[in-house]
């Protein structure tokens, strides 16, 4: 394990244990019945925080092949949350089961040898092509167009999307990959938390009420700066220069952003508030990595177009 | 022995399709209970039981059919010894009473799980009542009828396919079903059905 790790894991517990006393001296402060459910929300959010801390820094210590292993579960679990909200008819069975069963492991497996041209074309063209010709067979002509999608946007989400983090490690940089990796985990979801911390302390208009009423411009524009700025200040993690960084952090917090945002879109079409109740004080598995779903693609190609050999 | 291939059995569902208890309307509690649910694959008696505290799923028999059940050795294993089920004669082959063994367990203190609609309906809608569950309700007048509602089970395995989906199940457990004096069957049975149609939060979603 290098210097650099270890310098970036006290950092993360610094941060968590701060968050932790903020918290707890909140919760005293707390007068109305509101602002005491907020603060029980916000401390149950930073305990879970910890928790994922933990699982996601084992991996890392462990090793590639446990990070692989740990996002291949959770794109199980996210694809799960994804079908467990997404209505589905008795002809979807095959893909369905093809999806979970067959493609998910496959997708990670192709990662785990580094078979990298096989990784990228399996689920946007083998998956889309073969699931609908398997699909064909159960004989059900009912909106069939929309199920399909359905399906093939499960697996793009919560598969193909999300192996791309992991997918960080097998790039032939000059820096260590695992410090890009983390890289990302650190701004796309420190970019989410500052735009919910920013939003509360600052919000007063809204960006969009019809998809995510609790997103505010002044949430938006204060998190996602803030965050940038992180981004630039921690370019020592990866291949690029400070300017550079900038540019990056500016590209995959962004994107992160239109994750989270398309995913809610797909919640209030399917009526629901959260993906899930895995995570407690955040929902689903997918509530959590619905910003990494959109950035981690973006910083894999960015970073295998331009900085690798 | 028969411990680990109940806990493996468990902890296998809990990962497949989550098992998510939701208490609306009745809280778990040790009381005795009659828990009627919807049938729909052959993975609800462990869903039930997964959503169920340790403490509960110990003392609560599934009762299942006897012809499909005790088969082969292996099939009575997981049924009577890891499951704790009550088989039932639902063909009625013997003269005996069906309701027989069920009613023994009852005698006991413990609670059963039945899905009264006898066989597993198709996709997800709801099937009318076999009249077992009347008569054990009037056999046993302490016993809570609780209504449970399991969704999604249609879609993890349906009828016919032997693949699994793992999407997550939620069983809802409603408000005890309360006992009118001299009721007839059929006005039962109808009320029973439909408590567990009320459970259904998607179709009051949509």
């Amino acid at each position: 394990m290098n210097g650099t790790l270890l310098v970036v894991i006290a950092g993360i517990l610094a941060v968590l244990t701060i968050a932790s006393i903020a918290g707890t001296i909140l919760a005293r402060r707390a007068a109305t019945p509101e602002s005491r459910a907020t603060i029980a929300n916000l401390n149950a959010r930073t305990r879970s925080w910890w928790i994922m801390a933990f699982v996601v820094g084992a991996a890392v210590i462990i090793g590639p092949t446990a990070t692989v292993i740990l996002f291949a579960f959770l794109s199980f679990v996210a694809l799960r949350e994804f079908w467990t909200l997404t209505p589905s008819r008795p002809g979807d069975h095959r893909p369905l089961f093809l999806s979970f069963f067959v493609l998910l492991p496959l997708q990670y497996l192709l990662l785990g040898t580094a078979w990298y041209g096989l990784f990228s074309i399996l689920i946007p063209v083998y998956a889309f092509l073969g699931l609908a010709a398997i699909a064909t067979l159960a004989g059900e002509t009912s909106d069939f167009l929309g199920r399909s999608a359905k399906v093939q946007w499960g697996l793009m989400l919560c598969v193909y999307a999300v192996s791309h983090a992991p997918a960080l490690l097998i790039l032939d940089i000059d820096t260590d990959p695992t410090l890009l990796f983390l890289y990302l985990i650190i701004v796309v979801q420190l970019s989410d938390v500052l735009q919910y911390v920013f939003g509360k302390l600052f919000g007063r208009h809204r960006f969009s009420p019809n998809i995510s009423p609790s997103k505010t411009i002044e949430g938006l524009a204060g998190g996602g700066l803030s965050a940038i700025a992180i981004g630039t200040l921690l370019h020592p993690l990866t291949p690029f220069s400070p300017l550079q960084a900038a540019g990056v952090a500016t590209a995959i917090v962004i994107a992160g952003f239109f994750g989270g945002f398309v995913l809610s879109a797909v919640k209030r079409d399917l009526a629901a508030k959260d993906w899930g109740t895995l995570i407690e004080g955040h929902g689903g598995v997918l509530d959590r990595i619905d910003s990494i779903t959109f950035a981690a693609p973006l910083l894999f190609h960015i970073t295998r177009y331009w900085f690798t050999p | 022995m028969i411990d680990l291939v109940r806990y493996l059995l468990i902890a296998g569902i809990r990962l497949l399709i989550g098992a998510r208890a939701e208490w609306a309307g009745a809280r778990p509690v040790e009381r005795q209970r009659i828990y009627f649910a919807n049938h729909a694959s052959h993975f609800d008696t462990l869903a039930v039981l997964a959503c169920l505290p340790p403490a509960l799923r110990r003392r609560t028999h599934p009762v299942a059919a006897r012809d499909y059940w005790a088969r082969t050795r292996f099939h009575r294993f997981i049924a009577e010894d890891c499951l704790r089920s009550v088989l039932i004669d639902r063909r009625r082959e013997s003269a005996e009473d069906p309701l027989g063994p069920v009613l023994a367990a009852l005698a006991s203190g413990d609670s059963v799980l039945i899905f009264p609609e006898g066989t597993r309906g198709q996709g997800d809608a709801i099937g009318s009542f076999k009249s077992g569950l009347f008569h054990l309700a009037r056999q046993v007048p302490k016993a809570e009828l609780v209504p449970v509602h399991l969704d999604n089970l249609a879609r993890i395995m349906p009828k016919g396919s032997f693949l699994v989906v793992p999407i997550t199940c939620t069983a809802r457990f409603g408000a005890p079903l309360e006992r009118i004096a001299d009721e007839p069957k059929e006005a039962f049975l109808a009320r029973a059905r439909q408590a567990v149609v009320d459970l259904d939060t998607r179709r009051v979603a949509r």
